[in-house]
């Protein structure tokens, strides 16, 4: 761990301790259910016990006779105010109260407003609902079925392309050309992987607090969010209120990882609550709610194809995919991308060519796709070919190191257009290969394998290279309904030279306010603790589509650093009236101008700042005050890598995986504040292991889902942990105003197929090539019997 | 946040009065002693109990000692007090071996033995554990208290002999010489139940040449063994002589006449295979500890 600098703060970048950290250990943090607005009502959903079935009738006159409470909503007191419905970020609609049918286990039926949280859940219990079930579907193997029941009938007429419960079919790639290659390659593979349906569970559930102001027409939502802007729309136009009458307040958030990207229906339920009571309306969704209903991430049926010589050089990668969307699309990505960045599955490899066909299908489960940390599905794309190229390894009977860096892409490749049309900025991944592998002592770790596996242990060791793409996007190819994913950046020096950065990006536990008064640290040379960043809300921020898919740092970061830059050019100007000479007389050194050749005469930030606000007569160029805004359209994506080496332990008598070591040596260019970056890989790593060995959402045939607690739902702890051992390489990107790349996925992206690969690597001495996550005891147990489970449904 | 319904609250100063207070409010009444399983389960409503009675303040029932050759340890003994008791460790390691993998240190910091045995959670570590030393259950009514056998202590999933007005106030074991333990678990995550476990205690005659196993004690969670024990496997291994066979043997023996049913945690032929597994490196343990081999 990078030691913080316990003198003082450093100007600019490198390790400091994190601003919005003292509220945070002191508890003085304000968090949605921290909110507490005067004469504020409770809100609480009703759900369907059902995956399908149809609403026969909703019976609400017990629940409004109950004492304490104001307000019982249903499906149908929506439909007479036009908000039944929906839009998600996919374009697709969704129901915010069921009116016709309910078509996942946990789908909002009713939502009631009462005195207090506890009347509000009684309530719920007087609500008398008749249901006709219906038949689900619950297997996205079979959802595409003659026959198989369909579930958005309420679709009819308005979706073009197949019917039943398709949802699209998107592809990448050269089809003919990759056939013709795996025609002729010595060796082919392919194989059926599954990854799990997984769920971000931040600490803190969803919620929040609607205060509709019944004289201004104005409605103020504190809610948890990490995008406040796109929230704003999606409200005006699911409730009818015009944009200006509607202010989003995102306060401390507690954990988002792609979660809080969409809108749920309990937000709008307590926004028609509120205008139907005219009091505020708080609505939090507790643990189980949230595991069930909440955007989930993955479930993601592939079936990848590797095609290679016989001497280890890859040739071609190929994958058809079955997507399950759940029961509305809410996947939270760019428009043009129904598969997210999946088109990425080249990796990090030199390959003659690529394909991939992904097919989206509704199932009865809750809906999303994309959350949790997976940079619009890079986390799929990484695992594809990373276990594909371990399979090719066991194939081949070659190291897999030895077959990586073989085929990884050179230094003088970049920039690198991929098979699949990604134009990879920067990397030199070879170098960051071999830094892992020699913290790891590889060669010695293989050695001490052969040992071991004599006397019958299980040690396992897997590798995995990652190439993520981040910081979406340039507005040409990148938007979400329609909207540019260019973020808006304000930047003002007050008259004492301390200053004001305000953000449209949205921090739920990665630091901005530090990170972003770095930056501005950085480029004017004044100290981080003398710039207050403001963030998460909307009438006091720029526009921008806020914070995940680890694009705040290469595209608000860059606007932040933008923004500084024309507050120093501004400052120039007014140093040269200060100093009586030409602007371009004056050179810059951080904090200060100072006339060329002369350098005791100049003036520092916080001077010019102070005379910019005076009287002092301005020249051309120069209007007064210190301040600059900027709008930031990123030229492209940044292209972090990643070298990641596990090591396990695996008991043969009892399936149990124990990761013994974890190296993870990554490049995400120039690093800002070294401490926050090495926190948010810790937590991708931990994440990393969650997945590959214990989490999972699984539904059984009759519909129900079966993680819906912690109980069921399993988090990795530090037990399952081991101590991190990090490096870094630093390519800086070319393209980037500071050569920053993200980082905030990196490790959730490239650690489970190192830990997967590290499992089936200790198992190799019983001919397993692969097991679908969580590798759990009783897979990894089910494995070396040769009949891995099916993870996604009940075990039987 | 998961809220309970309306719950009415009363705290016991004695045994006495939890008694007449679970007479008074009869079988809707439920004990809250570290309430880690009581508590959510209310939270999610699936109990709804109408009043608790709250016995933590009752003080006497928290004690672990020695009377006679037995150990005594109080209902209200928490986990973590049990996990460092020094007395307990000493005459059944199987006990400490438990208490390190049940739950985390904060619900050990809270949760009662007592709690842990009156839930009869098929997965309940303690169950077995306490079924394979053969401790016996004091059980308190008004009229007087009763003991009994713990491995007739339950009558099912979630069910015990203790009626609605009565309260468990104690647990004994019987202390023999010669003797050791041990605890073995496999759970997909710390802190998650067991998809298997077993525990062994073992009693070796010294006399002979190769030692011989004089008694055994077997004790099983989450695999449906009846009353968390492995009779059959501890009938086989009397009068056996100690070896990796013969406890290979009795681990296939336990496996054979367990019932796991399959759950998310795996599935019944897993459970099975690692109740012969755990079985068999619990006894191995528990011999090495009685041979003195192993702390």
């Amino acid at each position: 761990m990078t030691a913080v600098q316990e003198q003082g703060t450093p100007m600019g970048y490198g390790s400091m301790r994190r601003k919005e950290d003292a509220r945070f250990v002191r508890g003085k943090g304000l968090y949605i259910d921290d909110v507490r607005l005067r004469g504020m009502l409770h809100g609480a959903v009703l759900r369907s016990p059902y995956a399908h079935a149809r609403i026969l009738s909703v019976d609400v006159t017990a629940a409004e006779a109950h004492p304490k409470v104001r307000a019982v909503i249903t499906g149908e007191t929506l439909l007479d105010r036009g908000m039944a419905w929906m839009p998600t970020l996919s374009g697709d609609q969704q129901a915010v109260l069921a009116t016709d049918k309910v078509r996942f286990q946990g789908q909002e039926v009713a939502f009631v407003v009462a005195d207090d949280r506890y009347a509000a859940r009684d309530a719920l219990e007087l609500i008398d609902v008749e249901y006709e079930p219906l038949p689900a579907v619950m297997d996205a193997r079979r959802a595409l079925d003659d026959g198989a029941p369909l579930i958005r009938d309420d679709l009819a007429g308005r979706q073009p392309g197949p019917a039943g419960n398709h949802v699209f079919d998107w592809d990448a790639g050269d089809a003919a050309r990759t056939e013709e290659i795996f025609a002729r390659a010595d060796v082919t593979i392919a194989e059926d992987l599954l990854y799990p349906r997984v769920h971000p569970a931040p600490l803190e559930t969803c919620g929040a607090v609607a205060d509709f102001d019944t004289i201004s027409g104005k409605l103020t939502m504190w809610s948890t969010s990490q995008a406040p802007h796109a929230h704003r729309l999606l409200y005006s136009l699911a409730a009818g209120i015009p944009e200006h009458k509607i202010r989003v307040i995102s306060p401390d958030i507690g954990g988002g990882f792609g979660n809080k990207v969409p809108i749920y229906p309990g937000y709008l339920c307590a926004v028609i609550g509120s205008i139907i009571c005219g009091r505020p309306v708080k609505w939090v969704e507790d643990r189980s709610e949230n595991l069930m209903s909440t955007s989930f991430a993955r479930d993601y049926h592939m079936h990848g194809e590797i095609a290679a010589t016989r001497d280890g050089k890859i040739l071609a990668v190929r994958v058809h995919v079955l997507a399950d969307h759940g029961a509305f699309n809410g996947a939270a990505q760019p428009t043009k991308f129904p598969a997210g960045f999946f088109g990425v599955f080249t990796g990090s490899y030199d390959l003659e060519a690529a394909y991939c066909h992904v097919t989206g299908v509704y199932t009865n489960k809750a809906p999303g796709g994309v959350a949790y940390s997976c940079s619009f599905r890079i986390t799929e794309a990484v695992y594809l070919v990373e276990r594909m190229v371990d399979m090719l390894a066991f194939e081949l009977d070659a190291d897999p190191a030895e077959l990586r860096m073989k085929n990884l892409l050179r230094p003088d490749q970049f920039p690198y257009t991929c098979a699949t049309g990604w134009v990879y900025d920067s990397g030199d991944y070879a170098r960051t290969l071999q830094l892992a592998l020699d913290k790891a002592g590889y060669a010695e770790l293989r050695r001490e394998q052969a040992a071991s596996r004599e006397r019958g242990e299980l040690m396992g060791i897997g590798i995995s290279f990652f190439t993520e793409a981040v910081g979406a996007g340039p507005r040409k190819h990148m938007d979400i309904l329609g909207l540019g994913m260019a973020d808006g950046c304000e930047l003002r020096v007050h008259p004492t030279g301390s200053a004001v950065l305000r953000i449209s990006v949205q921090t739920q536990g990665q630091g901005h306010e530090t990170t972003f008064a770095q930056i501005v640290a950085e480029e004017l040379g004044i100290s981080p603790d003398d710039i207050d960043v403001v963030h998460g809300d909307t009438d006091q921020t720029p526009f921008g589509l806020g914070t995940y898919g680890s694009r705040s740092t290469p595209v608000s970061g860059a606007a932040a650093a933008v923004v500084a830059r024309r507050v120093r050019e501004k400052a120039r100007i007014v140093a040269a009236a200060m100093l009586e000479v030409s602007a371009d007389d004056l050179d810059w050194e951080k904090g200060r101008w100072f006339v060329r050749g002369d350098p005791d005469h100049g003036r520092t930030i916080a001077e010019i700042a102070l005379a910019a606000h005076s009287d002092l007569d301005l020249p051309e160029g120069a209007e007064g005050h210190l301040d600059a805004s900027c709008v930031y359209n990123p030229p492209n994506l940044t292209y972090p890598c990643g070298a990641y080496i596990c090591v396990v332990d695996v008991d043969p008598g009892t399936g149990k995986v124990s990761v013994r070591r974890f190296v993870a040596v990554d490049d995400c260019g120039v690093r800002i504040n070294p401490m926050i970056v090495e926190g948010q890989i810790h937590g991708g790593l931990a994440d990393g292991v969650g997945m590959a060995l214990m989490e999972v959402i699984a539904f059984d045939a009759g519909g129900n889902c079966l993680g819906g607690s912690f109980m069921d739902y399993l988090l990795p702890t530090a037990e399952e942990c081991p101590s991190w051992e990090l490096g870094e390489t630093v390519t800086p990107s070319p393209h980037h105003p500071i050569g920053a790349k993200g980082v905030g996925e990196s490790a959730t992206v490239g650690s489970p197929p190192a830990v997967v690969n590290a499992v089936m690597d200790a198992l190799r001495p019983f001919g397993v090539r692969h097991a679908d996550m969580p590798l759990t005891p009783a897979q990894v147990w089910c494995a070396i019997q040769g009949r891995p489970l099916r993870t996604d449904l009940a075990i039987t | 946040m998961q809220v309970p319904s309306h719950v009415e609250y009363e705290r016991a100063t004695s045994v006495e009065h939890a008694l007449e207070l679970l007479a008074r409010f009869g079988p809707e009444s439920r004990v809250l002693a570290g309430g880690h399983s009581l508590i959510p389960m209310m939270k999610l409503r699936l109990a709804q109990p109408e009043t608790l009675i709250d016995i933590n303040g009752i003080s006497g029932l928290s004690r672990i000692a020695m009377e006679g050759d037995e150990l005594r340890i109080g209902a209200l003994v928490r986990h973590a007090q049990l996990l460092d008791s020094a007395l307990a460790g000493e005459h059944f390691p199987v006990l400490h071996d438990a208490e390190r993998v049940i739950a985390d240190p904060i619900v050990r910091n809270w949760g009662t033995i007592g709690g842990s045995l009156c839930q009869a959670d098929p997965s309940e570590d303690l169950s077995a554990v306490f079924g394979a030393i053969r401790a016996t259950a004091v059980i308190q009514g008004r009229d007087g208290a009763r003991a009994v056998p713990v491995r007739e202590f339950h009558l099912g999933p979630y069910e015990t002999v203790v009626a609605p007005d009565e309260l468990l106030t104690e647990l004994r074991v019987p202390i023999r010489p010669g003797g050791g333990s041990a605890y073995e678990k496999v759970a997909r995550r710390v802190g998650d139940w067991s998809v298997a476990a077993a525990g062994a205690v073992i009693w070796l005659d010294p006399a002979s040449g190769t030692p011989t196993v004089s008694e055994a004690g077997i004790g099983l969670a989450a695999v449906g063994a009846g009353h968390f024990v492995a009779e059959e496997a501890e009938d086989f291994l009397r009068g056996q002589p100690v070896s990796d066979e013969m406890f290979a043997r009795a681990g296939q023996i336990a496996a054979e006449h367990c019932t796991p049913s399959a759950d998310q945690r795996g599935p019944a032929d897993y459970k099975r295979h690692l109740t012969g597994e755990l079985t068999t490196r619990a006894l191995r343990r528990a011999a090495a500890r009685a041979c003195g081999q192993e702390a």
